[in-house]
């Protein structure tokens, strides 16, 4: 993604009006730029400026963790702002992550992108530089598909576990796909289930509802009864209302 | 069987984390402790629980009382916002950032239009007037944010009467909202390059008679809350957040300063006319959940008295940029006049002209800073559009938080934390 054709990265003040000079925040970011160079030389562009804001772009997405904790260490880098990712679909490189930072002390930022190819769809994580990266990281998991290297929790986070699709990438329909409904979180059983906070919803008083000890044999008288009741309902009113059998996550026969 | 042990602490997570290893110290020192089988609890806390102020859901491992590990479970109000904005003009996103805070929406409308501003390069050239009226919008979106975020803390840790009062102010600011947008809570009341509409006769004044009834409303909340021993005893010392931690994480607004970082982007990148009002940014000193709540109360002094200056200062003139290719030209205008009704055409079709270009501008909402970076191939509709939620943010604090507190601190730093989930989730 090149910068707005009104604003030639070479000359990063030629757009501005010949009568104000650089804005400090500006040039104070042009500042951690040309450091940021000096150190890893061939790796990063030259500064792009766009309305005020500076854009570097990094080569080599494997090294962007180091680029990271050098901005943060020696350049003061020290509030991760946000990531977010771009897809930039029928292109090669296909995936763009873009990081913005923040300085307290120098209260300037500046913007980190690098490409990430499709094949190869991951990225050194940055968690151990700035632990918001965690959540964020996770988001553009689950939203766009990269992977981040070392993560210590990459799971989906907006969408639930086992949706199969990335939906921010270009591709997927902005109607979206039909899913199996997320049968996939709840498979477990809960993690009371028979014990002895469970209701038995639809019990006949509240002994039977909320007993103080759970015996199976009860459980089970319990059911028969209530199966009992319903198809008096259902006798009486041609329709089965009410509560059905116990499932087998309340703990029942 | 062990003895019983004294535990000294000065605060409640102390207490808590010494709780925690004197029984490890325990089990590892007693043969009795072997006999005894304690097993950790699994909790789960929402989706729906009226302490978790939405959508939000958390799975706590107990031990005990004690929480040793906390999940939270987002994305149940995921909408996919930024997926939406890729396909519609910049204009139609607008009602949609209604749906983020929708508890602040008129900040959120400010936001988004002056991000779009930005990276049209117009920021500059807003009319005065819209600008001070923008002001105004943000400030009562934070009063009326903060007002909700301190009634629910309250009612949260077992004061209700706060949150009666604190809500009966909200009415009057969504009366004012009503009578300025046409609507209480859905707003939509900016446009690019200005607003839907000037304000109403006579309401003015009726934001000054507000302004001086809400001063006495948080005059009021205060003593309700500020030495009630329960509301304290809850409160103080209970989830400190360092100051290393809280940038560590990226927290922000009322929850970073509460941790002492004097930071406030109305004042670190000041945007609008924010450089023009005179108003200070309350910090925190401890970092805990008292602390919060102290900064939220003295956010909304100083909003009031932001809203005061920029009616006293309001000036005449238009509220939009007079330039059709950005605003809507006069309704009027379009129904007599060719250049009005192409630019009508134009605007309503395509939407406006962005040049190519990316831009993350971020602005200081009630809950912290709501950044929008917008990346453009030029024309009317954002090639992506990532909005930077600060709940989103806040609330991942959380798992290194809450280990180690009682689960009944978990709602007093929920409350404490003021998020919402419609712009966690997008």
């Amino acid at each position: 993604m090149s910068v707005g054709p009104q604003s030639p990265s070479s000359n990063p003040s030629s757009t501005l009006p010949a009568a104000s000079s650089v804005p400090a925040a500006l040039a104070g970011a042009l500042e951690s730029a040309q450091q940021l160079k000096a150190r890893f030389v061939e790796l990063i562009s030259d500064p792009a400026e766009f309305r005020g804001e500076v854009t570097l772009r990094i080569s080599d997405v494997d090294r962007i963790a180091e680029v990271c904790g050098f901005a943060k260490s020696d350049l003061r880098f020290d509030y991760l702002v946000d990531i977010t990712s771009i897809d930039n679909y029928g292109d090669d490189p296909r995936f763009t992550l873009v990081y913005h930072l923040y300085s307290y002390g120098l209260r300037r930022h500046l913007r980190l992108k690098v490409d990430v190819s499709q094949e190869k769809g991951e990225a050194p994580t940055v968690t151990s530089v700035w632990q918001t990266a965690d959540w964020h990281e996770r988001e553009i998991f689950d939203m766009m598909g990269i992977r981040f290297r070392g993560h210590p929790d990459l799971r989906r986070i907006l969408m639930w576990e086992g949706y199969p699709y990335y939906p921010l990438r270009k591709d997927f329909p902005l109607a979206g796909r039909p899913t199996q409904v997320p049968e996939v979180a709840f498979t477990n059983p809960a993690p009371l289930a028979g014990g002895p906070f469970v209701t038995i919803a639809g019990g006949k008083d509240t002994i039977s509802r909320e007993p103080r000890v759970r015996i199976p044999e009860t459980d089970a008288l319990e059911m028969n009864a209530r199966l009992e009741r319903r198809n008096d309902i259902k006798g009486a009113h041609g329709r089965a209302h009410g509560p059905g059998p116990i499932g087998p996550g309340t703990g029942g026969a | 069987m062990a003895e019983l042990r004294e535990i000294q602490s000065a605060d409640a997570a102390g207490r808590a984390q010494e709780a925690v290893k004197s029984w490890g110290d325990r089990t590892a020192a007693s043969d009795d402790a072997a006999d005894l089988q304690t097993e950790k609890m699994v909790l789960n806390m929402g989706p729906s629980h009226p302490a978790t102020h939405g959508v939000l859901r958390i799975v706590l491992e107990l031990d005990g009382e004690i929480i040793t590990k906390a999940s939270p479970d987002i994305g149940y109000l995921h909408r996919g916002d930024e997926k939406i904005a890729e396909n519609m003009t910049y204009t139609q996103f607008i009602p949609y950032t209604d749906r983020l805070d929708y508890l602040a929406p008129l900040a959120n409308n400010v936001a988004y239009v002056l991000a779009v501003e930005k990276l049209m390069g117009i920021d500059k050239q807003l009319p005065l007037r819209c600008q001070f009226i923008r002001v105004i919008c943000c400030e009562l979106a934070r009063v009326s944010s903060h007002l909700l975020g301190l009634g629910s803390f309250a009612m949260d840790v077992g004061a209700l009467t706060v949150f009666l009062h604190t809500f009966t102010e909200r009415e009057k600011i969504y009366n004012l909202c009503e009578s300025l947008t046409g609507a209480r809570f859905t707003t939509t009341y900016t446009r690019i390059g200005g607003l839907s509409r000037d304000l109403p006769p006579g309401w003015i004044d009726q934001c000054r008679k507000f302004c001086k009834e809400v001063g006495n409303n948080i005059d009021e909340t205060e003593t309700f809350l500020s030495r009630n021993r329960i509301f304290v005893d809850r409160t103080q010392g209970v989830a400190v957040i360092s100051r290393e931690d809280a940038i560590d994480y990226g927290l922000s607004g009322p929850n970073l300063r509460g941790s002492g970082v004097e930071h406030d982007l109305r004042k670190a990148e000041p945007y609008l006319v924010y450089d023009q009002l005179d108003f200070e940014v309350p910090v925190g000193s401890k970092g805990d959940c008292y602390d919060r709540y102290l900064v939220r109360i003295e956010e909304m002094r100083q909003s009031v008295r932001l809203i005061l200056q920029c009616l006293d200062k309001l000036p005449g003139g238009p509220v939009n940029i007079p330039d059709g290719k950005v605003v809507l030209p006069p309704k009027d205008e379009v129904l007599t006049r060719m250049e009005q009704l192409i630019h009508h055409f134009i605007n309503v079709t395509q939407g406006v002209n962005a040049p190519p270009g990316e831009i993350y501008f971020a602005h200081e909402n009630p809950k912290g800073e709501l950044g929008f970076y917008i990346n453009s191939k030029g024309g009317g509709t954002p090639y992506r559009l990532k909005i930077r939620s600060p709940s989103f943010v806040n609330l991942s604090i959380l798992p290194k938080l809450l280990p180690g507190h009682m689960i009944s601190d978990v709602v007093a730093v929920l409350g404490s934390f003021d998020f919402v989930m419609g712009e966690c989730d997008r």
